[in-house]
């Protein structure tokens, strides 16, 4: 007989078995150096690192963030140290945890993109992650990320290179996600994430300015989680490869609802801005919700509804 | 560093619209000149904490004391806290001043506008502290019992209804204090000022900086400013103010 009190919370996509289903969102938890303080990373399914290039790229002007109701607005513009100083000093610090490391690629260009790719074929790295949805940085990121012929494309010259499995990640600045997520599967992705940032913009009334440097930014936080959920649950009724949800997760309820809509893992962002420990609670919290309910596993949840 | 509840052990207003508020917390002890903490608001729809720069610490009844001026719904909620309420924290962060290189050294304290508590945690950290404070008027000057409690204290007013009339580098200026170090938080303007006047004096001369903040611990590059050379976090010319900073050794950032 199942024993309920102490489900099994290991999710498997593309061949990778996680401990548990929770990751960090790409850019909010860097390579989790600035958060090793607060709770052992060996709790994570995975850390999600920074989104990485070939080379050093220095970001937008600030003001990058600013809040808004129950979300906030980011044009951090991709600071990153390049390919070279990640390998060096992030990779072997996250080596240290029992924890998977999935690498965020960010590039200008296919070329951009694939040197990464390249280097990164010798790396002990479990997955990763292409960011053809970052809506602040103006070319490559988004401009890859809306149209299907352009996601497919990108898709298969990754994988080309790739030696890990391939996870897509797709903007939900279109009009059908459900396209989205069809063209990384027809190009070969293993695994797709959504919903990176809705874009936005706000005001500072009193000053008669844009809040932001970058004017727009990527909308973060509960605020978008409703619209994350369905869109979590369209991509996952039209692709027959694993999905990981991700959008507003502040709580182990946001996390299971992404689970049932369709995701067969999530990854929590914002939410650490506001609990450093968000990530790690919440893999607590969907342990003890299945036990509560009599679930033997995660996987029993995936895709419920 | 800890993520943590705060008991407020009291609040007032000491001048329009800045408030006094008393934290007792676990970490008070580990604070130094020139760190800040973060504060979360209760009201969830409000996620990112608020930092705010640490005005004096007492070790012995393991408390902080911050200053800060309403800047918006968070800060106006902190306003309303009384004495008893708890608060959620994460602290303490930052590099702060180095008073311990200038322990037994004269130096030339400058705050301006809300930049100015800061200065006080230094002060009691120092053997010869020089205030040189900047308000825009004598009903906005705040903390002036503390800070007149030192010996030698230059104050410079906009409206010139307390001290010199203009701003802190010109109350500088016309007495031309004598220092072994300038340390400095205040407006970006008064920054640039500071740090020229600094260069020209031969002053190794430190400042604090702002910028708005989502982490607050140097993951989410939110928070930058530009420097001279290349970062040690991501080696281009940003370092990370929550993490890297507040406090910078002035030649080392780009204020332009």
């Amino acid at each position: 007989m199942m024993n309920t009190s102490n489900p099994d919370l290991t999710t498997t996509l593309a061949s990778v078995t996680f401990k548990n289903p929770v990751m960090t969102a790409s850019g909010t938890f860097g390579s989790g150096m600035e958060y090793c303080d607060f709770f052992d990373l060996s709790r994570l399914g995975a850390v999600v690192t920074k989104g990485v290039a070939d080379v050093p790229w220095p970001g937008n002007p600030t003001p990058r963030v600013c809040e808004t109701p129950s979300g906030m607005l980011n044009a951090i513009g991709l600071q990153n140290p390049g390919i070279d100083v990640f390998c060096e000093r992030d990779l072997p610090f996250l080596r240290q945890y029992d924890t998977k490391i999935i690498v965020n690629v960010c590039g200008h260009s296919e070329e951009e993109y694939l040197r990464v790719v390249d280097r990164l074929a010798d790396e002990a790295i479990d997955m990763m992650e292409i960011n053809i949805s970052c809506p602040n940085v103006k070319e490559g990121g988004i401009a890859f990320g809306t149209d299907p012929a352009a996601v497919e494309r990108i898709t298969r010259a990754v994988k080309a290179h790739a030696r890990q499995p391939v996870i897509m990640k797709l903007s939900p600045n279109v009009t059908d996600i459900k396209v989205m997520a069809r063209a990384a599967e027809a190009g070969g992705a293993d695994a797709i994430s959504l919903i990176n940032t809705l874009t936005g913009m706000k005001i500072d009334i009193e000053r008669a300015r844009f809040a932001l440097a970058n004017r727009t930014g990527g909308l973060s936080g509960p605020a978008i989680h409703p619209v994350a959920v369905r869109m979590v649950y369209e991509a996952a009724h039209s692709v027959s490869i694993p999905v990981i949800g991700m959008g507003g997760i502040v709580t182990a309820e946001d996390a299971i609802e992404m689970l049932m809509a369709g995701a067969s893992a999530v990854s929590v962002g914002t939410a650490s801005f506001h609990n450093p420990m968000a990530a790690a609670e919440i893999a607590d919290g969907i342990g003890a919700f299945l036990a509560r309910k009599g679930y033997g596993s995660v996987s029993e949840i995936i895709g419920i509804v | 560093m800890k993520y943590t509840m705060a008991l407020v052990l009291d609040q007032a207003e000491i001048a329009p619209d800045i408030f006094s508020l008393t934290l007792r917390v676990s970490f008070a002890g580990q604070a130094r000149p020139g760190q800040f903490i973060s504060l979360y608001s209760g009201d969830g729809a409000r996620l990112l904490p608020r930092p705010i720069s640490i005005c004096q610490i007492d070790e012995g009844r393991s408390a902080l004391r911050l200053v800060y001026r309403i800047a918006g719904r968070g800060t106006r909620e902190f306003s309303a806290l009384k004495s008893g309420d708890e608060i959620r924290v994460l602290g303490p962060l930052g590099n702060g001043f180095p008073v311990d290189d200038y322990a037994d050294r004269r130096v030339l304290l400058i705050g301006g506008g809300i930049g100015v508590p800061p200065m006080l945690s230094c002060a009691d950290a120092l053997r010869e502290p020089v205030f040189a404070v900047g308000y825009r008027s004598r009903e906005l000057a705040y903390l002036l019992p503390e800070i007149t409690a030192y010996p030698e204290v230059l104050i410079a007013t906009e409206d010139g209804s307390l001290g010199t009339r203009g701003n802190v580098l010109d109350a500088i200026r016309a007495s031309g204090p004598k220092a072994d170090a300038v340390f400095a938080c205040g407006p970006a303007p008064m920054l640039r000022a500071v740090k020229a006047w600094a260069e020209e004096a031969e002053i190794p001369c430190f400042i604090s900086l702002e910028e708005r903040m989502a982490c607050g611990v140097g993951a989410c590059l939110g928070c930058v400013t530009k420097t001279t050379g290349v970062d040690g976090h991501s080696h281009v010319k940003n370092a990370r103010i929550c993490k890297d900073g507040p406090v910078f050794a002035a030649e080392e950032v780009d204020l332009s």
